[in-house]
């Protein structure tokens, strides 16, 4: 793997519970009297309270973004990204990453109990769209005492809660990064997050999603659905150069026990998601992607959309994704420049897929760090 | 206006750079096509208030622009403009890149298109240096062309000749028309035999009557 460079590390890094007791009402038209966030922060706020980023976590991620918990082997998904030294420099900013609502990592979500019934939410707990996750983090700002981010980044779903800030809260936003994102997601993508919406909901360990009160869990359909969308994240020919389809013994055994290397790739994927992922906040994560169209709101025009943005854009896409191609970015990036926002586009030469937006890719960082160097030196940091 | 510009020349601005930086009105919407490490767009976002973007294809370049706050689009010029709108822009630049485009009388069209008046400039393949070059046998290099003709970029070289005709042709309205030497400025010589002693042509063209 190529690496981008210097950069330190945060450290160990505590979690911590933020009790948001404003009721938030959602699209769904259901109430929540008040949720729970878990956030984990990097870096100091200064006294002008100018430096703030948030980063918003894709389908599977969460608020673990940077350092180790206690002796934890590896450290959080964006490590390579987020310390002192690194394109979001803990040096100069305050970095506030969190589990999202309806996440299932220490966030209000299905897998927490429903104060109001004392019950676990399960399939009870309301579906959600990205604009609640933005009234949600919205809310979380106020409660940390800041009233404009110098930043919001987030790349795939992230990106989609980048994109929806700068329109639903503009003043709250002074630069948005959208990494490896769409307007709205394509049939195709939507084809892929059903088949594995379906692997979930027919295991007959779903039990309509009660299956905490059965004492187990809907493995082989998460593991399924995990398995699926690791193949859409990854390009053919990374694929190709990564497995190949070479046998891993020397004789094909004529069973279906795993005989290539990207079968094992993906069960392994898929064994390791069981144990850290909830089946019920992987649907709920599925059909927000799903429901995501802001331009929906605006008579189906993005550029409508984008014209209540206040926000400087830097909008980048990797040329090997596929599911979410350097063509929808694009989309992105002329709606900004009819709407008359400041963007700039960046194209990264890639070759692993999707997955490229979380790796040190050189040429990435380099733009995101000339690009939030600019930042830090305008809000003072 | 040209006085401003020279006392503004501390920031490296090339000549025939400032020479078109005079020609854009304060607060105008500009699209920079190539617009290499930015300077020309950073520069008129500073000093004339334009709100541009430049669109680039060079990674470093497009590294170079951000670090500088102009706004950057990595697209090749090749693949057209067709994610711009009709109009949307008063003025389009394409600086010295119009030799090295597949078809730069289309690229010219569409940038009509999308911006009100497009800037073009070129360097002269009509020189006196690049006939010597060509009447000795040999294919010219020189301060303004310095590629060998095995590695240049520039497949559609022309002249000030060849420029005139095409846009009279194309019933393109030459707005303004100005005439540079190596040093970027323009002497008696340029006056007395403009396609023998230009290196630089930069014009500023509308589109037809019309249209």
């Amino acid at each position: 793997m190529q690496e981008s460079g210097a950069g330190g590390s945060v450290g160990i890094v505590v979690p911590q519970v933020v009790d948001i007791d404003v009721p938030l009402i959602l699209d769904c038209g259901r109430l929540l009297r008040r949720h729970q966030l878990i956030v984990e922060t990097y870096g100091q706020l200064n006294a002008a309270r100018s430096n703030a980023v948030l980063i918003c976590h894709a389908l599977s991620g969460d608020h673990h973004a940077a350092g180790y918990h206690g002796d934890e082997r590896k450290p959080g998904w964006w490590d390579n990204c987020i310390g002192p030294g690194k394109p979001i420099d803990t040096n100069r900013f305050y970095v506030v990453s969190l589990n999202n609502l309806g996440g299932c990592r220490g966030s209000t979500g299905p897998n927490t109990v429903d104060p109001e019934t004392g019950r676990v939410w399960g399939p009870d707990f309301p579906l959600l769209t990205v604009r609640d996750w933005v009234r949600s983090q919205g809310l979380l700002a106020t409660q940390l005492g800041i009233q404009q981010w110098a930043a919001v980044i987030g790349g795939s779903l992230g990106g989609m809660q980048v994109m929806q800030w700068a329109i639903d809260l503009p003043t709250r936003v002074r630069h948005a990064v959208v990494i490896a994102s769409a307007p709205q997601i394509s049939a195709q993508n939507i084809a892929f997050n059903e088949i594995a919406r379906q692997a979930i909901l027919s295991d007959p360990d779903f039990h309509g999603g009660r299956y905490y009160e059965h004492g187990v869990v809907p493995g082989r359909g998460l593991r399924l659905a995990r398995m699926l969308g690791h193949i859409t994240y990854l390009s053919d020919a990374a694929m190709r150069a990564k497995f190949g389809n070479d046998l891993k013994a020397p004789q094909p055994s004529f069973n279906f026990d795993v005989e290539f290397e990207v079968e094992s790739y993906l069960r392994y994927q898929g064994e390791s998601f069981v144990d850290r992922f909830d089946a019920n906040t992987y649907l709920l994560m599925t059909k927000a992607l799903d429901y995501f169209d802001p331009a929906r709101d605006y008579d189906d025009s993005l550029v409508a959309a984008f014209r209540q943005a206040q926000a400087r854009f830097l909008v980048i896409a990797f040329s090997s994704d596929w599911r979410f191609s350097p063509a929808r970015s694009r989309e992105i990036v002329k709606a900004l420049v009819d709407a008359g926002r400041p963007v700039s586009y960046a194209l990264i030469d890639s070759s692993l897929g999707h997955d490229d937006f979380l790796m040190p890719l050189p040429d990435y960082h380099l733009m995101l760090r000339h690009y939030l160097s600019r930042v830090a030196d305008e809000v003072g940091a | 206006m040209s006085a401003n510009l020279d006392l503004d020349t501390g920031i490296g601005l090339r000549p025939d750079l400032q020479l078109i930086a005079g020609w854009i009105k304060p607060g105008s919407r500009v699209l920079d096509l190539g617009c290499g490490d930015g300077k020309l767009l950073d520069y008129l976002a500073q000093h004339r208030g334009v709100h541009g973007y430049g669109l680039e294809i060079d990674t470093a370049n497009v590294a170079a622009c951000i670090a500088r706050g102009v706004n950057v689009i990595q697209a090749d010029l090749d693949d057209g403009l067709r994610d711009f709108e009709t109009g949307s822009f008063d003025y389009v630049l394409l600086t010295q890149t119009l030799q090295a485009l597949q078809r730069p009388d289309e690229a010219i069209e569409e940038i009509l298109r999308v911006g009100r008046s497009a800037i073009v400039t070129f360097p002269n393949f009509g020189h006196w240096r690049v006939r010597q070059a060509l009447l000795s046998g040999h294919m010219p290099v020189t301060k303004t062309l310095p590629a060998a003709w095995y590695d240049t970029s520039n497949i559609h070289l022309c002249t000030v000749a060849d420029f005139d005709a095409l846009c009279a042709a194309r019933g393109w309205r030459v707005r303004e028309r100005r005439l540079l030497n190596r040093a970027h400025r323009e002497g008696w010589s340029i006056r007395l035999a403009p396609n023998l002693f230009a290196e630089v042509a930069l014009y500023q063209l509308r589109g037809r009557l019309g249209s």
